[in-house]
């Protein structure tokens, strides 16, 4: 198939970027969208251009590396994956495919597609752990966990933490991951004795790092390439209205 | 001062909610009041008027009053705290967006808001500036007695069809608003439950299209057999 792109280029963080356009033939429709850009990129480097600029790890959709905003939708046209499972075969022969990098005030582009997401690394680090002990593991059935409650922490624990919910958001909200990252602490008896202190934490980061406010449009659910639900954020509502009504005030 | 301006985004939404929950009660109140314009019952007119006299003199109503202005003001100023934020969140915009799969409604709520609000003054102007003197009341077909004498200014406002036509037109903007505000309100306030939540949905479309169908119908009266 031959298609047309128009990709985002901006040689460093200060460069004023451009859109660019790359016509590109016998492209196979079994090339995963990363295989395309790779397809196009020794292409550049035959012709003596600078390669376009993307993040990618693991091609396999998990590490959350990859990102890309491609027609209108981060990680494109696919239901739940992310833009190394995304194939040709879903783009028409011949049709333009615009691609951008993620836009939001917290993750400023480095170079061409790729953004500094450092920003969700600060707000983990604000909150998104618990403290325990090292040691030998701990006898298993020690502490009872709710069934239901341990399937839910682990469908918010498997956030890949690749931004598509800031991304999709019209307010660039990173409402969605934040909360993933409560939630997925919260409904386990381990990450109960520090949620008032964590949630706060966490939404005080966000806020200073730039993060728009959540509008419930759920753009970030439709196109979370795990699925992760907004119900989520509305557990983080309720765990941060417990938190600043019943936490004592020097929690911090 | 910059301290009890600068708080949480999350308590500014709860506190949006709380508001937006109780101008939804209002709206149902006012609604009730509004439907004996029509004749659907004798003494229709007695009824409204008796309302009115009730709503514009009663204490308890009167302390309520001030509570509904505040949450109008606290609605509308977090409201645009959170739009403007939100704004510089994405200082540079995406060449292509908006594919992604979301409720409709909530991409407008700060446009049908601000036509709401605009609304609102206009309704300002017509009754309750009327009633504490500031504006004259709206002259027409049938002579107004006085300050309080809602019924007739209603009856002017409404024999005037482009009035007619504008209202609606506003109170459809309302629905659009109420529509998504609904659930959002109780998804803000963390009260997302796989049990309610198609409930709460469900009475959130419900209450967008009949509140707003009871407030045409009296136009809509007015406009076919008046």
């Amino acid at each position: 198939m031959n298609i047309i792109l128009k990709i985002w280029r901006q040689k460093n963080a200060k460069a004023k970027g451009k859109f660019v356009k790359y016509t590109l033939d016998d492209v196979s429709p079994e090339m995963s969208f990363l295989e395309m850009l790779d397809f196009l990129n020794t292409k550049l480097i035959e012709q003596g251009d600078d390669p376009v600029a993307f993040e990618h790890d693991c091609r396999e959709g998990i590490c959350g590396c990859c990102s890309l905003y491609i027609n209108g939708r981060p990680h494109g046209p696919g239901k739940k994956t992310t833009t190394c499972e995304l194939h040709m075969r879903l783009f028409k022969d011949g049709k333009t495919i615009v691609v951008e990098p993620w836009r939001a005030k917290p993750f400023p582009v480095i170079k061409d597609l790729i953004v500094d997401r450092s920003a969700f690394d600060k707000i983990i680090t604000a909150g998104g752990f618990i403290s325990t002990d090292t040691g030998s593991a701990p006898e298993a059935n020690s502490i009872l966990v709710n069934k239901k409650h341990a399937d839910d922490a682990f469908d918010s624990a498997s956030c890949i933490g690749c931004g598509a919910c800031v991304a999709a958001c019209k307010n660039a909200s990173a409402m969605l991951f934040i909360s993933s990252r409560v939630s997925q602490f919260v409904l386990l008896p381990q990450g109960k004795i520090e949620a008032a202190k964590r949630v706060q934490d966490m939404v005080a980061k966000m806020d200073e790092l730039g993060f728009g406010n959540c509008t419930n449009t759920y753009a970030c659910e439709a196109e979370c390439p795990k699925g992760i639900s907004i119900s989520n954020i509305a557990r983080m509502n309720r765990e941060f209205l417990k938190a600043k009504v019943g936490a004592p005030k020097d929690l911090g | 001062m910059s301290k009890f301006l600068h708080y949480s985004p999350l308590t500014k939404k709860y506190i949006m909610s709380i508001a937006g929950l109780f101008l939804i009660i209002f709206l149902l109140v006012h609604l009730t009041i509004n439907i004996f314009i029509l004749p659907i019952t004798e003494g229709h007119e007695e009824i409204f008027r008796k309302a009115v006299n009730f709503m514009t003199t009663n204490l308890l109503i009167k302390i309520m009053e001030i509570f509904l202005f505040a949450a109008f003001l606290i609605h509308i100023v977090n409201g645009v705290t959170l739009q403007i934020q939100n704004w510089l969140a994405r200082p540079v915009r995406y060449k292509i967006e908006g594919w992604s799969h979301t409720s409709f409604f909530s991409k407008f709520m700060i446009h049908t808001g601000i036509i709401v609000l605009i609304f609102l003054i206009i309704h300002f102007m017509n009754f309750y500036f009327v009633k504490l003197g500031l504006t004259n009341p709206p002259q027409g077909i049938v002579p107004v007695a006085n300050n309080h004498d809602f019924y007739n200014m209603v009856i002017n406002l409404f024999s005037n069809p482009t009035y007619s036509v504008l209202y609606i037109i506003l109170i459809l903007l309302l629905g659009f608003h109420l529509n998504h505000a609904f659930q959002a309100a109780f998804q803000s306030l963390g009260l997302n439950h796989s049990k309610y939540t198609p409930a709460i949905k469900f009475i959130g479309n419900l209450y967008s299209i009949l509140i707003p169908l009871g407030f045409i119908m009296i136009p809509l009266y007015f406009i076919l057999f008046a």
